[in-house]
């Protein structure tokens, strides 16, 4: 089968199961339902830019702000229909993440990781310096009702969580696409070595700052989409914590892999809520039980990166190619272990572990 | 004029605080080509540790040495434990290990400390001191700041200069597979920086919390201008972290003083993005081989 209509096939059988999910469940579900696509949005960016790329984000929880404050301000001055606002929340993020990507380009690693950590500690405080446009510390309230053809019962938190879900497999399918493709190539190239993708003829700096606006643009949609799904857009809610939640989920997820960041999402949403619930069961203040998913995030970030480096992901492919035999275990353990090799899989680097069919 | 005098003074104090971060990203940074993310997390739990034996004790003094001690251990403990490791492997791995001890020491602290913001005391009084009736705008605490900073940094310069231990240090940090083969141990001299790294952070946290409050996060806004202070001397030259932390306490200082408080972090963005875009090794670095 080709690629395409697979995912395409994927992404629908997906919608399906989330929109008889949403049925099926209380309104607080839904609102995770909602959380889980709105993280999944934004650390499917991070995790191409990170993975893919190579380049390294601590501040893409200030591209959430940019769209979500754009998303508010627009809802809340000119009343525009949300699709509109949310292709604008998209665009104005795009051009912030080419404005950040072209200063990024010339720099590595660890001044990447800095410089982007600068970033977003201080956008946010953008909002507090200037409270007439932005409500500084308080925020922004988001006003959003379900569409009429709905009907006047149809739940918020549903119709919150059925457009979360649908952004975040459109993201998904353009991301795996994008991926696959000779720009997905030129990133791994890069990636994998400045110095050979340069010679080969690839424009390494305008491959790495469009990662980054690609990188930007899940963010800012993500962003948009956490202001309809909260009602509220506050500088509290995108401090450094947020862009260190959405690297965490890339990295437990398997970085490079856009399945992966559905896992990492489901996990940084998920595991928190249930440790609280837990540990207040256990008679634990709710102190001790809100910083035990941080522990828990601290370790499993330095031991994934130490002995488990492509997260559950890849550990996810090494039990199914374990599963169906030895002849399908590639050398390395990281090769899909599904038979559909793609057509373009021929033309790919040489490097083992790049061809990613099922992501 | 008296407003200028007290904003530059002020910089200056904080300037330090600055300085003694970036110094300490600087020797690990030299050492192992590797940013420690962690710096402000250690720093954060050092002053814990200070806060609740200054609370047994009674004695400030007494609070403010095991800080450093601890600060020491920390260092060492987090190079021996996860850092080495690392080794090898692609810089993106060493970088998101040392963010997640950064997350690691935050959700502990709030486990063992809870997240309320506290105050820190000072060791000496923080009443603003005058000179002929004008306000300089700077406490005794504040001289003692920077007199710390100052008195450590010149020790390590003393240290790394004259010492056959420093020596050791600097022939592991110019090459370590010479050094190596001159029967350097790298791998115990890299642990030693980070021990040095985590004492100077702790240094700084324990100087700036009277300033700040003490709460899980505190840390994160130093840290990220320590760093910038760093990038700007650049992170091979810790005579650069002291002249970048300075600068750059000062500029944020004016900012703050005659702009708005909430602008800083902003102008230090700017700053940081302007120097790595005009000098990206930093205003200090030698020069260096390029990559493509």
């Amino acid at each position: 089968m080709r690629t395409l209509p697979r995912r395409l096939g994927a992404a629908i059988i997906v919608a399906a199961i989330v929109a008889f999910l949403s049925i099926k469940l209380n309104a607080f579900r839904d609102f995770q339902i909602a959380e889980i696509a709105v993280d999944v949005t934004a650390v499917a960016g991070l995790t191409v830019l990170t993975g893919l790329s190579g380049q390294i984000s601590l501040g893409n929880g200030a591209f959430m702000a940019i769209g979500a404050y754009v998303t508010a301000l627009l809802l809340l001055h000119l009343s525009w229909p949300f699709y509109l606002v949310l292709v604008i929340a998209g665009a104005a993020t795009a051009v912030a993440g080419g404005v950040v990507g072209i200063a990024a380009a010339r720099l590595h690693g660890p001044y990447l990781a800095g410089a982007t950590l600068l970033l977003g500690v201080a956008l946010p405080s953008l909002a507090l310096a200037y409270p007439g446009t932005f409500g500084g510390d308080q925020g922004l309230n988001v006003v959003i009702t379900t569409p009429a053809f709905l009907g006047a019962n149809f739940p918020l938190t549903r119709w919150q969580a059925w457009v979360s879900t649908a952004v975040a497999l459109v993201v998904l399918v353009l991301l795996a696409n994008l991926g696959q493709g000779r720009i997905g190539r030129n990133w791994r190239a890069v990636r994998d070595d400045e110095v050979a993708a340069a010679l080969d003829g690839i424009n390494v700096a305008a491959a790495r700052v469009r990662a980054f606006v690609v990188s930007a643009t899940c963010a800012g949609l993500a962003g948009a989409l956490l202001a309809i799904v909260t009602g509220l857009v506050a500088p509290g809610a995108f401090t450094i914590t947020l862009s260190i939640a959405l690297l965490t989920a890339a990295v437990i997820g398997g970085l490079g892999s856009l399945l992966g960041a559905l896992w990492g999402s489901l996990v940084i949403v998920l595991v928190p809520t249930y440790v609280t619930d837990v540990s207040t069961s256990h008679g634990l203040s709710t102190t001790v039980g809100a910083n035990i998913p941080i522990v828990a995030y601290g370790v499993v970030l330095i031991l994934v990166m130490l002995v488990f480096p492509q997260g559950i992901q890849g550990g996810l492919r090494r039990l199914i190619a374990a599963f169906l035999g030895p002849d399908q275990k590639s050398r390395t353990g990281r090769t899909a272990p599904t038979p559909h090799v793609t057509p373009s899989a021929d033309q790919e680097p040489a490097s083992q572990h790049e061809k990613e069919g099922t992501s | 004029m008296v407003e200028f005098l007290q904003f530059t003074l002020n910089g200056v104090v904080f300037g330090m605080i600055y300085a003694a971060i970036a110094l300490s990203l600087v020797l690990i940074w030299r050492g192992t080509r590797l940013l420690n993310f962690a710096q402000g997390g250690m720093a954060m739990l050092t002053t814990y540790i200070a806060i609740e034996v200054i609370y047994k004790t009674h004695s400030y003094w007494a609070g403010f040495v095991i800080a450093l001690v601890a600060g020491l251990i920390l260092g060492a403990a987090s190079e021996l434990t996860v850092v080495r490791p690392t080794t090898g492997k692609p810089e993106l791995n060493a970088v998101i290990v040392t963010i997640g001890l950064l997350i690691f020491f935050e959700g502990l602290a709030g486990i063992l400390f809870g997240g309320q913001f506290r105050s820190f005391p000072a060791g000496f009084s923080i009443t603003g001191l005058k000179v002929g009736g004008t306000p300089l705008g700077v406490s005794r605490f504040d001289v003692f700041t920077v007199a710390a900073v100052l008195l450590t940094t010149l020790i390590l310069a003393v240290v790394f200069r004259y010492t056959t231990a420093g020596l050791r240090m600097r022939a592991a940090a110019f090459n370590a597979t010479i050094a190596r083969l001159s029967g350097i141990r790298v791998a115990r001299v890299l642990t030693v920086g980070w021990a040095l790294a985590g004492l100077l952070g702790a240094l700084a946290g324990v100087l700036v919390t009277p300033s700040t409050f003490l709460y899980p996060n505190s840390m994160d806004a130093i840290f990220v201008l320590g760093f910038t202070a760093a990038v700007i001397g650049g992170l091979d030259s810790p005579a650069g972290a002291v002249i970048g932390g300075l600068l750059l306490g000062i500029a944020l200082s004016y900012v703050g003083g005659y702009l708005n408080s909430d602008l800083t972090s902003l102008v230090a963005l700017g700053i940081l993005v302007a120097v790595l875009m005009i000098r990206p090794n930093g205003l200090f670095a030698g020069a260096r081989m390029r990559r493509v």
